[in-house]
């Protein structure tokens, strides 16, 4: 009698759990959440988090489910992730994903179930040429355009010659192709290091300085950023080759690179000062439901996820079923962006800005990072044209 | 030329970090025929209490004097809480137990400092390259690195081979139920043994620190290349700990230095930029391979028996 009550019971819950979760909007978010580079997959969570906040917890009316995922920054534990949140969790939205190489692995799952695939970071180029996709949005850029956008700065800096260095993954080999393809100078020498593991930059340092180049660029997201200028520093190349930079100083590395990253310039398509209402919401509010903690532009680019989301599912009433409203509204970016301009290419990776940024020393002591100026206007990547989606 | 000297010196530093490492490693392994794995976690708590108290004193010497002796401490503790359980037992069990350290530790560094990391700046005294040969730049600090981790070679050198204690070690390295019989005491042999090895790990990184970021998890990448240092060299011997450190240093150094161009003159640039650094992380594992294959019980056994 006793087992018939908790068998009713259970399967009571159970009903009413399944009729919940077709009620709600389940977004899957895959990014980092442990190891030393953790830091940056909170900060996107905070932010998206944030963006739910905004939207009042709901889209159209539905409770949103978010499962987050850990990937560890190994692209098999990301493809693992994804292909549970694919298959058993069933969710409506996979969102997230920093590194290129987690997120070239776990493609295919998403796009085989055609499941809707955010990438609030990585931008391979694969997945704007040939591997572009109906059900794959970025909310970041592709990631040969920051790097483009710094070889035409060095161009009107009157940079001669240059030394590249970066980390050995798709990420990395994108990255010093994108300076390439604007730089105009020479490109003396260019340096793979082991990725993620190498920390110690000594040899490429002492390379880099006796190749008798004017200039460095580097690619060091995370942690290694912060290696990076620390071993720069202390070799005493901060007087005698100037450094440029995409990805190496953001604001999760810039209270440990402390002065080492004064007066070493980046490129960026979102900055913490840009000025637009609804960028200066995201940044007051994050500040204020994160104290002691500042947004950076991962965090800016896991928000427009969440609003290039919340537009699809409003856009079919939330009836998630149907892909190919969803699909047509997502490629109208359909609102309001932190960066401001921001529209889709026919591979929908984000047609927008990119602008130079600076580390200035704020009135308290602190270091933050200030617009100087706009790089590019309304660029877009150069994969396009291998894309099959037109 | 000179790059080739520069990169010697790289390689060098490199390898003597590596032994400060180790030799705590071979020393715990050797003698009390422990596997911690937890030896890495030592060396983040070094490079943590370092950049605790450098920022508590304003002095960096001072700071890095104070960290050095709170690991020698924690170590200590550690030794008489948790490990002296595990001697006697399978090495799956302290394969077991020490991993278990691991999270420990790593949890407890991001209850306390949070999961950010720290920062540890060198004093200017220390952050500029000197010349060191007409054409050679090298920084000053990885030049205190290396001065550093000689000093203290040649102090472990003299302390093993030249003192009482040091006979003791030793004498348990090559036979541990002998030195036991002889009426040693060999639980307190054991905790000074965990405690020197602890310290040295936490010398380590608390040097390697202003090159590097304080952070969760910053002993397990290093802590797999110490392992390899101590089966090339020969568990339990400091002096192939020494040798074998360096050899893997420079190895590792050079490879990453050179092999780029080598391999350009038979692939295409392209191709050779990618496999360059995959090629020259694995020049380290095999030697590793090929030594184990030539002297399976490494290059300089401390043990004959």
């Amino acid at each position: 009698m006793k087992a018939t009550f908790w068998l009713a019971g259970a399967a009571a819950l159970c009903l009413s759990q399944s009729a919940l979760a077709a009620d709600s909007i389940k977004i899957g978010f895959v990014s980092t959440f442990s190891g030393p580079t953790a830091v940056i997959g909170n900060d996107m969570r905070n932010s998206f988090e944030l963006a739910l906040d905004h939207l009042g917890r709901k889209i159209d009316g539905k409770p949103v489910e978010v499962i987050y995922e850990d990937d560890q920054q190994k692209p098999d534990i990301g493809k693992q992730k994804t292909e549970k949140l694919v298959q058993a969790d069933k969710v409506d939205f996979i969102v997230g994903y920093i590194w290129s190489n987690v997120l070239l692995a776990s493609l295919k799952t998403a796009v085989d179930s055609k499941t809707f695939l955010i990438s609030a970071n990585a931008g391979p180029s694969q997945l704007a040429g040939e591997l572009c996709s109906p059900y794959v949005f970025s909310t970041s850029w592709q990631n040969d355009q920051t790097p483009a956008a710094m070889g035409l700065t060095m161009n009107q800096k009157g940079v001669k010659s240059v030394f590249l260095i970066g980390p050995n993954y798709a990420a990395g080999k994108d990255m010093l192709a994108g300076v390439k393809s604007t730089f105009k100078g020479q490109v003396v020498g260019e340096e793979y290091t082991v990725w993620p593991s190498q920390l110690d930059f000594s040899a490429e340092l002492s390379k880099a300085r006796n190749s008798g180049a004017e200039a460095i660029f580097v690619f060091y997201p995370g942690a290694a950023g912060v290696q990076f200028l620390n071993q720069y520093a202390q070799a005493g190349l901060k007087e005698k080759m100037p450094l440029y930079t995409a990805f190496t100083i953001d604001e999760l590395s810039l209270p440990l690179q402390k002065d080492n990253a004064i007066g070493v310039p980046g490129a960026q398509e979102w900055v913490n000062d840009l000025p637009n209402e609804q960028n200066k919401k995201f940044v007051e509010d994050y500040r204020k439901k994160y104290p002691g903690l500042r947004p950076t532009y991962y965090g800016a680019q896991a928000y427009d996820a969440a609003q290039l989301i919340n537009s699809a599912v409003v856009a079919v009433k939330g009836d998630t079923s149907q892909k190919d409203a969803m699909k047509a509204e997502m490629e109208k970016a359909n609102f309001k962006s932190l960066r401001g301009s921001f529209k889709y290419g026919n591979n929908h990776i984000p047609i927008q800005n990119f602008y130079l940024q600076d580390v200035v020393k704020e009135a308290d002591g602190q270091l933050s990072l200030k617009t100087v100026a706009t790089i590019v206007k309304d660029d877009q990547d150069r994969f396009q044209d291998k894309c099959p989606m037109k | 030329m000179l790059l080739v000297v520069e990169q010697f010196l790289n390689g060098l530093q490199f390898g003597l970090l590596l032994f400060l490492l180790a030799a705590g490693l071979t020393l715990v392994f050797g003698i009390m025929d422990l596997v911690n794995l937890a030896h890495g976690s030592l060396y983040m708590m070094g490079a943590y209490f370092a950049a605790t108290f450098v920022a508590w004193t304003g002095s960096f010497v001072l700071g890095a004097l104070l960290a050095l002796g709170a690991t020698l401490l924690l170590g200590i503790v550690l030794e008489l809480a948790a490990l002296r359980h595990l001697y006697g037992r399978d090495h799956l069990d302290h394969v077991l137990a020490t991993f278990g350290l691991i999270l420990f530790f790593n949890e407890a560094v991001r209850l306390v400092w949070g999961p950010a990391g720290l920062a540890l700046p060198l004093p200017s005294w220390l952050a500029f390259p000197v010349t060191i040969m007409p054409g050679i730049q090298y920084p000053a600090y990885r030049l205190a690195i290396i001065v550093v981790a000689l000093l203290v070679a040649l102090l472990l050198y003299l302390g093993v081979m030249r003192t009482r204690i040091g006979m003791l070690i030793r004498a348990g390295a090559s036979n541990r139920e002998m030195i036991g019989a002889l009426g040693i005491n060999i639980k307190l042999l054991y905790t000074l043994v965990f405690g020197l090895g602890a310290a040295l790990a936490g010398l380590a990184g608390l040097m390697q620190a202003p090159i590097l970021t304080v952070q969760i998890g910053m002993g397990e990448n290093i802590l797999i290349l110490a392992f390899v240092v101590i089966v090339i060299g020969g568990i339990g011997s400091i002096r192939g700990a020494f040798i074998a450190a360096i050899l893997i240093g420079l190895i590792d150094t050079l490879g990453r230095a050179f092999l780029p161009n080598l391999l350009r003159q038979i692939l295409s640039s392209a191709a050779a930029s990618t496999a360059a650094p995959a090629m020259s992380s694995m020049l380290i594992y095999l030697l590793m391979a090929i030594v184990l294959v030539v002297r399976p019980e490494g290059l300089f056994p401390a043990s004959r028996r």
